[in-house]
């Protein structure tokens, strides 16, 4: 037996590196880059994102010769595991992926690993029209470290139909509305992202002392401070769609819900989502959003480069392209995607300041003003303890 | 003696049950007809002839034809055609197509002399074009002779050649095929149990 | 060379199953050391054993198999018993043959669309139920699996359907009827008593197949079946995917467990044969002439046809979200159609389209290269396949994909052979393979071979009476062979997810991709792109032989 496992360890011998490109020399980069493939593995439920990518892929293709291809994922965790299994098998060069979508938890976890190329992000040409807050140099409570590049900033919401329900002032108060309107609630199923999120976002608005969940979760007690969520979540779970006992399965599932006027409420990860939603006929146009007093959690979507990918230069093209100011309002149009930018408007030039500015929004989003303040997501070992309490509470009976 | 089929102290058993044995000569020309009841190996010892017989048989003896020992030939090599109850006309192919398949490469419009020459023998001049499936009985069984004697065999085997035949078709496709083979001088072996077979081919006769 | 066929092609069908065990059973014994877990250890396993939807997620993946094959093999039995023969059987046989080819996740979208509680069939009850809004009911991914178990058995019923029609002649099943009727009989208890125990021996290893299979279906269960918890094989693709490497040590224990599931389902399905066997020999010798037999007769009619109408009618709707417009509840018609939904996926739907030809057709092609092979190696040889061999050709499908699949995909990965097409091809031929040569072997062998001793005495060679006599006399059996081959490869969706790494994207990944969406529109299109794909090379099997032999009457059956 002994001699078999040293012989699967055998097996994982591992590859040469390859001689890595340099972001500062840019010229040098784009040289590379021509005629590359970048496999860009990125959740493919949306067709909003689909339709959106594809459209990053013309424009890199025309302008750079980088050929992207979307390999379009159920769940992101499956491109990181691919890495790691690549890394586990000893391919260190010209791995499967090129470039994920990613943030959070999957982050956390390429990062840990060792999994990730970099640091890179910080010195392509576009990072300087980024508008540099915490919420693009700390993905949950991790410091990014120039290891993932953002693309899109979003903030938790609500949607509402509006023929059915009013903008509630907070968490308890949907809990409220839960009991006296039973089954018109519902969330994705963690360990969907959004799902997980829903259940952040009820922790802050809940805990006691938001302020701890900025530490990893092991500085404190677990138990205590997710105490009043779990309260919380005993008495709305029987008043969710389906008596909790079904769940959706991603956020756009949720519109199919609404416009079949099976729920009212749903979250949302971005402000303008809903808005988009209409105008694809997805969701009714009586649909609108609310936060709750207080604010709301908000983050970045990044991408990040695998350290076994065979373009990075071309990868660093993408990330860069998703970055100009012409592929950053076409994903704020709430017509094409309605992805928050990720951009500071003082930095742009001013003709490109003032599409921003002439964007309209769409009928259910809220004005900046609006949504108040973001609160900054949780470290993500909270994620992890909310996720796995979650899951052993509601998903495994 | 080199001339016709020399069977040769052959004989086919299986599980070491001896199920036919026979030693005999068939000079050209001549027909030896093979007797005896359904199961009795009439049908194994043609396989055997022409080589197609089942890795369960055992097989002793020897086969020559024309003086050639043809005994471990693979079926194609040995010079041997066979006709069995059904015309067994290749139905994918035309009735022309089914006589050129037998006949021996040459240039066209040898190969397409042959085959008119082959169909006007039998009576069906012009059916070279049609779908065998759209013959008659009799004209597919003398299409399957024609098909047999276009590759040249230098013996023929006949497996209970008319018995699915009408009474009255079977008597003229006999006649045909008798008189064809006597023509080109082919031994002939034949099994069948219909005694009027027997007497038609008019050679010897052994009962297995 | 083509005695080497035979080894060859049992290389291919068993050799990734093989692989596949191997590289589940490593991590499944704690030993992965990438991840930093050295073994041999009992880690994977206590962890499998503590987590606390084990017992739920196996007792799901237990009833929705076994219900399923129960269920599909009733309504098969109840069918042929009680109609073959008629015209009213000979219409059901029509409308459930096609449905053998619909991809699976295609059928079960048509049924979600169809029976969710604001589906197709709600918004007809709507205006009698006063259902302003659609009920709260849990009925697609119920906690008790009974969607998915109905979705399983829509596909199934036409597979084992198939199956016994088959079998059938050989059972004798006139005869058998007649003497039974004249003994006063009526037509079902005389069926069940003389004809289904034959029919049933003819049919048990594709019965062994739906269990396995409906125990270990994975895209029909993301469709379909329940989520809190999953059944055991959704949780181990998830496991598999997280991104947590220490999982993989509990999707691998689980993979071993699910084969082990699988194997003591089959072990008691075998069990209650022989305690059914027993009950029936006594019913059978007891006397009893008729048993409820007019209601089990509707009942056979009434079940077969819903499970052709549910897929039928499945299929219509998702056509008719790939071109709605706005469609809100409870309207039973969408407010307009569009072509939108079509021009919007047109590109992926294209490139989908084509992933899934290129592999189905490489696929098809080894497999119909290989059976071929073999049964003419079978032919010349003059020596039948023994019943072992029978019982080769079935393991493959016997296996639990979930059992076999993850652990292939760490194996791959080790030889450095994990990307691309060849892998993902090489994984499909697995599946591929048994079915091209279940289909193909029959009337291969049925083949009258006077016709290649006819040839050989006319002087052709193997070769030559291959090419120019059995083949083109064959040319719809292999066509149709290769059609099956194609639907199969078509309807892949582990296999090509798992080894393919998400670079080879066919229409089937892409479907069920979608399907976490929810967008309707663009499942619809792509489900009913898929249902193509594999119905095109059934359409083509009967129209190419039709035109080739137009001349032909003998090949026209």
């Amino acid at each position: 037996m002994r001699s078999l496992f040293r012989l699967a360890a055998l097996l994982a011998v591992p590859g040469a590196a390859l001689a890595a490109p340099d972001p500062g020399d840019w010229e040098a980069v784009l040289a590379e880059a021509r005629g590359q493939t970048v496999y860009w593995h990125a959740w493919g439920g949306s067709t909003a994102t689909n339709d959106f990518i594809a459209w990053i892929g013309d424009r890199v293709q025309e302008e750079y010769g980088v050929t992207l291809e979307q390999v379009k994922l159920t769940d992101t965790a499956d491109a990181v595991t691919r890495v790691l299994s690549e890394k586990q098998a000893g391919r260190d060069a010209d791995g499967a992926v090129d470039l994920i979508w990613i943030n959070g938890e999957n982050f956390v976890s390429m990062k840990g690993a060792d999994l990730l190329w970099g640091p890179w992000a910080e010195a392509i040409p576009n990072r300087s029209l980024v508008a540099e807050d915490e919420i693009v140099t700390t993905d949950f409570g991790t410091s990014v470290d120039g290891l993932e590049s953002p693309w899109a900033k979003a903030q938790f919401v609500f949607m509402y139909d509006s023929r059915d329900a009013e903008p509630l002032p907070s968490i308890a108060a949907l809990g409220r509305w839960a009991a006296d309107n039973p089954g018109r609630f519902t969330f994705p199923q963690p360990p969907d992202f959004l799902g997980v999120t829903f259940l952040k976002q009820a922790l802050v608005s809940l805990a006691e002392d938001p302020a701890v969940l900025q530490d990893p979760a092991s500085e404190h007690d677990v138990e205590a401070v997710t105490a009043p969520l779990w309260a919380w979540l005993e008495d709305l779970t029987p008043n969710l769609w389906r008596g909790g006992a079904a769940y959706p399965a991603s956020g756009p599932a949720q519109f199919q819900l609404v416009t079949d006027d099976e729920i009212d409420i749903a979250p949302s990860l971005s402000p303008s989502e809903a808005s988009t939603a209409i105008a694809n006929f997805q969701l009714p146009e009586t649909v609108r959003t609310f936060v709750p007093e207080g604010g709301t959690i908000g983050n970045a979507s990044f991408v990040a480069i695998p350290y076994n990918s065979g373009s990075k230069a071309g990868a660093m093209v993408v990330a860069n392209a998703l970055l100009s100011p012409e592929a950053q309002l076409r994903a704020q149009d709430p017509d094409v995607l309605g992805y928050g930018t990720v951009l500071d408007m003082e930095a742009l030039p001013e003709a490109a300041a003032q599409a921003f500015a002439d964007l309209d929004l769409g009928v259910a989003t809220l004005p900046p003003e609006a949504l108040g303040a973001v609160r900054p997501e949780p470290h993500a070992s909270w994620s992890d303890a909310i996720e796995a309490g979650w899951i052993e509470r509601y998903a495994t009976d | 003696m080199a001339e016709g089929l020399r069977l040769e102290e052959v004989s086919v058993a299986l599980e070491g049950r001896v199920l036919v044995a026979l030693d005999a000569q068939v000079a050209p020309g001549e027909v030896l007809t093979v007797m005896g009841p359904s199961g009795s190996g009439k049908s194994t010892l043609l396989a055997y002839l022409v080589g197609t017989l089942a890795p369960a048989f055992a097989a002793r003896g020897r086969v020559i034809l024309g003086g050639r020992d043809v005994t471990g030939l693979p079926t194609e090599a040995r010079g041997i055609g066979i006709l069995f109850q059904d015309d067994l006309l290749f139905p994918h192919l035309s009735v022309a197509g089914n006589l050129g398949f037998g006949l021996p490469r040459a240039p066209r419009a040898e190969r397409r002399r042959a085959i008119a020459a082959a169909l006007a023998e039998v009576g069906l001049e012009g059916m070279g074009g049609r779908d065998p499936d759209t013959l008659s009985g009799g004209q597919r069984a003398r299409v399957a002779l024609m098909r047999t004697l276009l590759a040249r065999p230098d013996a023929l085997l006949l497996d209970e050649p008319f018995s699915r035949l009408d009474a009255e078709r079977r008597a003229a496709t006999r006649s045909v095929v008798f008189a064809t083979v006597r023509d080109r001088g082919l031994p002939v072996v034949m099994v069948t149990h219909d005694p009027e077979d027997a007497e038609a081919a008019g050679g010897c006769v052994v009962t297995v | 060379m083509i005695r080497a066929l035979p080894a060859l092609t049992l290389c291919a069908m068993l050799g990734p199953v093989a692989a596949g065990l191997w590289g589940a059973v490593l991590p499944a014994l704690g030993h992965l050391p990438a991840a930093g877990f050295e073994g041999p250890s009992g880690a994977a396993i206590g962890r499998l054993a503590a987590w606390p939807g084990l017992f739920e997620a196996s007792r799901l993946s237990v009833t929705t198999g076994v219900g399923a094959t129960l269920a599909s093999l009733g309504i098969v039995a109840l069918a042929v018993g009680g109609w073959s023969g008629t015209r009213a059987f000979a219409w059901l046989q029509r409308l459930l043959s096609p449905l053998l080819s619909v991809p699976h996740a295609a059928a079960a979208f048509g049924l979600a669309f169809l029976i969710a509680p604001s589906g197709w069939l709600a918004r007809i009850a709507a205006p009698l139920a006063g259902w302003e809004r659609p009920p709260d009911v849990l009925v697609v991914g119920d906690p008790w699996g009974l969607a998915l178990m109905a979705g399983m058995v829509a596909k199934e019923v036409p597979f084992l359907l198939l199956m016994a029609l088959a079998a059938l002649p050989q059972t004798r099943p006139r005869r058998s009827l007649l003497v039974a009727r004249s003994l006063g009989y009526g037509r079902m208890t005389g069926w069940f008593k003389t004809v289904f125990p034959a029919l049933y021996a003819q049919i048990r290893l594709p019965v062994y197949v739906v269990l396995a299979y409906s125990m270990s279906v994975v895209d029909v269960a993301l469709i379909l079946g329940p989520t809190t918890p999953p059944t055991l094989s959704v949780q181990i693709v998830r496991w598999m995917g997280d991104p947590d490497l220490s999982q993989r040590l509990l999707a691998s224990a689980g993979a071993i467990w699910q084969l082990l599931l699988v194997g003591m389902a089959l072990a008691l399905w075998r069990a209650g044969e022989g305690a059914v066997a027993r009950a029936g020999r006594a019913w059978a010798e007891g006397g009893g002439r008729r048993a409820a037999d007019a209601a089990l007769r509707g009942a056979g009619l009434v079940l077969g046809t819903v499970a052709a109408a549910s897929v039928t009618v499945g299929l219509a709707i998702l056509a008719l979200w790939s071109v709605a417009g706005l469609w809100s509840y409870p309207d039973l018609w969408p407010e307009g159609l569009t072509g939108r939904s079509w021009a919007r996926h047109a590109d992926g739907v294209a490139a989908g389209a084509r992933q899934t030809f290129l592999v189905a057709a490489i696929a098809t092609a080894i497999a119909l290269a290989l059976t071929i092979g073999c049964l003419e190696a079978e032919h010349r040889r003059g020596r039948a396949m023994g019943a072992g061999a029978a019982w080769l050709l079935y393991l493959p499908l016997l296996m639990p994909q979930t059992a076999f699949l993850p652990g292939l995909q760490s194996f791959l990965l080790s030889a450095g052979a994990d990307i691309g097409l060849g892998p993902v091809v090489a994984a499909h031929l697995v599946f591929v393979l048994p079915y091209v040569f279940l289909s193909l072997g029959d009337p291969w062998r049925a083949w009258d071979a006077r016709y290649a001793t006819v040839a050989a005495a006319l002087g052709a060679g193997p070769g030559r009476t291959l090419w120019a006599v059995r083949l083109p006399m064959l040319m719809g059996p292999v066509l149709t062979a290769a059609a099956v081959g194609v639907a199969v490869s078509v309807g892949q969706y582990l296999p090509t997810l798992l080894i393919g790494g998400g670079r080879v994207a066919t229409l089937t990944t892409e479907a069920v991709a979608l399907a976490s969406g929810g967008d309707r529109r663009a499942i619809g299109v792509y489900a009913l792109a898929q249902t193509a794909a594999a119905l095109l090379p059934f359409a083509l099997a009967l129209l190419v032989p039709a035109i080739a032999f137009r001349n032909r009457r003998g090949l026209h059956g």
